[in-house]
């Protein structure tokens, strides 16, 4: 057993030793898988990141309820207390027409204009507040109900705005998953194509150690462990790619959460994710290694 | 050690290298294999390593079977038989040492025997001290001597040559051709093909002749 270990202890290293002696080659291969493993985590970075930021808008995006307009003041205030009372509403406001007026007046600095006008232009108004744990398939379906409530002349909510970012966010995690899925077949091409280059020039050497009595596992190892190894190299590439990427980004999208007075901050790839990552690199690897010793290695017999 | 029964060679072209050809080598033996230029020597050497397989007839080697051999059996057979090589086929990118310890790393020897086992077998072909050095700096003579280390480090029952002296001036490959005869007494069974029929006469062994892939002499003993 251990002597089984020692062997491919030795193997490894020996791997090791041949990446570190080809310094140009291997740094060309590692940045290219690099790359292609850093693009597609971090578009499944972004995604992630805005999801987050979705879901925490999500929650109790207020309803407006603007009201016929020959609604009375008492009726709009009775519609406000009638709807307050709905088990799905935690609070109702009602906002007079002529309030309102003044406080657009006062913020959009447009007070000489509306002056201008004859009478209000604007309808009294409803603010509901729903409760928060309620889903969104609700919430649309409350709008629609408020909506075909005689009183009621629209009903407005952030949330179709929500829906349509989410439906977005959905669409370009599909598109990383895909994208990954293509580019860790660029993974496996890019490394067997280095592996089918060491077996043509080490033809001779492997076909001295066959006939001297090596088996196909002895040939295939250290070929395995050079792909193994260039994938992990290429994540680990793309692993200081992504962190570098998140470092340049962090700083504009704090300024962007600031504005917009949030508390959201960009999560970078938790440790367990950054060894998937390097899991992933290994893994596809190994595949490619696998698959090109399988293709180039069993034609080379000695003559 | 080595039977041969109507054995045939037919390569992919049509062309018969060897034509029921039937011999038997027995254990210790230390045969020289002769013939004209394509009478068939290095055909019969690949078929005992199975690099080439028989088209008909039975092949036995060490016991082995080679007619019913299944593939993942062939590293094992090639690792009871040393062969030298005409053109040496060392790996020009490694040290004389790790050239010769080849066999042993891949049997999986432990390290510790893999060093005095490569030692004792350069010193038998005298050429302790040039470890280090790499291949392309020896002479042909000594090149040919670290590829007979190499068949030999791994302590083979049965070793085969094929034209070893090939590229030598008589003096280097009388050298050679003693060393050969060592091992025999050491208990090895050697089987020789050469052209050389000056080797043949100094040492006194058995002689078999192939002629255009026919066994015309020297089939068994006596
Ligand atoms: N791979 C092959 N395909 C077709 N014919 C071959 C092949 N190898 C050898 N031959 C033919 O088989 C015959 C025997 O070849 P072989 O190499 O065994 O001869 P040999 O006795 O070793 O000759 P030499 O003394 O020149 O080395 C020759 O006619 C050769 O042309
Ligand atoms: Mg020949």
């Amino acid at each position: 057993m251990t002597a089984y270990l020692t062997r491919h202890l030795q193997v490894l290293l020996a791997s090791i030793g041949q990446m570190a002696r080809n310094p140009g080659a291997t740094v060309m291969t590692a940045a290219a898988i690099g790359v292609t493993l850093a693009l597609p985590t971090l578009l499944y970075l972004i995604t992630d990141n805005l999801e987050r930021a979705s879901a925490g808008f999500d929650k109790g995006a207020p309803v407006t309820l603007f009201l016929r307009k020959d609604l009375d003041k008492a009726g709009a205030q009775a519609l406000a207390r009638r709807l307050a009372q709905r088990p799905e509403v935690t609070a109702s406001r009602f906002i007079d027409a002529d309030a309102a007026l003044a406080e657009f007046k006062q913020r959009s600095g447009l007070a000489a204009a509306l002056d201008m006008l004859e009478g209000n232009p604007l309808p009294h108004s409803v603010v509901l507040d729903l409760s928060a744990d309620e889903h969104t398939d609700f919430a649309s379906r409350m709008l629609e109900e408020l909506e075909a409530d005689p009183d009621v002349s629209l009903a407005q909510s952030d949330l179709q705005w929500m829906r349509r970012l989410r439906a977005i966010v959905s669409l370009a995690q599909r598109g990383a998953l895909l994208l990954a899925i293509l580019l860790a077949v660029a993974v496996v091409v890019i490394i067997s194509n280095t592996i089918r280059l060491a077996i043509v020039n080490r033809r001779d050497e492997i076909v001295i150690i066959k006939l001297i009595g090596g088996t196909d596992a002895f040939v295939r190892r250290p070929f395995l462990y050079s792909g193994f190894l260039q994938g992990l190299v290429g994540a680990v590439v793309a692993w200081v790619l992504i962190a570098g990427c998140l470092y340049l980004l962090g700083g504009p999208v704090d300024e962007l959460s600031r504005l917009y007075g949030t508390e959201f901050r960009l999560v970078g790839l938790p440790l367990r994710d950054a060894l998937l990552v390097l899991l992933c690199g290994g893994l596809l690897g190994w595949v490619a290694s696998r698959w090109a010793v399988g293709r180039h290695l069993s034609r080379i017999e000695p003559r | 050690m080595i039977r041969f029964s109507q054995v045939t060679k037919r390569y992919p072209n049509g062309h018969e290298a060897l034509k029921q050809v039937s011999l038997f080598i027995d254990r210790q033996e230390m045969v020289f294999l002769i013939g004209h230029s394509g009478a068939g020597k290095s055909t019969l050497l690949k078929l005992i390593t199975r690099v080439e397989r028989s088209t008909r007839g039975q092949l036995i080697v060490n016991e082995r079977n080679l007619t019913r051999l299944p593939r993942r059996q062939v590293p094992y057979l090639r690792r009871e038989i040393g062969v030298v090589f005409q053109d040496h086929k060392l790996l020009n990118d490694r040290t004389v040492f790790d050239n010769v310890a080849l066999p042993l790393v891949v049997a999986g020897v432990g390290h510790r025997d893999t060093s005095r086992r490569v030692r004792a077998a350069l010193d038998k072909v005298g050429l302790l001290g040039k470890e280090r050095l790499f291949p392309i700096t020896l002479s042909g003579g000594e090149q040919q001597r670290v590829g007979i280390a190499r068949a030999v480090v791994n302590r083979p029952p049965i070793l085969l040559a094929d034209e070893p002296t090939g590229n030598l001036d008589a003096e280097l490959s009388d050298e050679i051709m003693d060393l050969f005869g060592q091992f025999n007494q050491y208990g090895v069974t050697v089987l020789v093909a050469t052209h050389d029929r000056r080797h043949i006469a100094r040492l006194g062994k058995r002689v078999m002749e192939l002629s255009d892939g026919s066994l015309i002499q020297g089939a068994e003993e006596g």
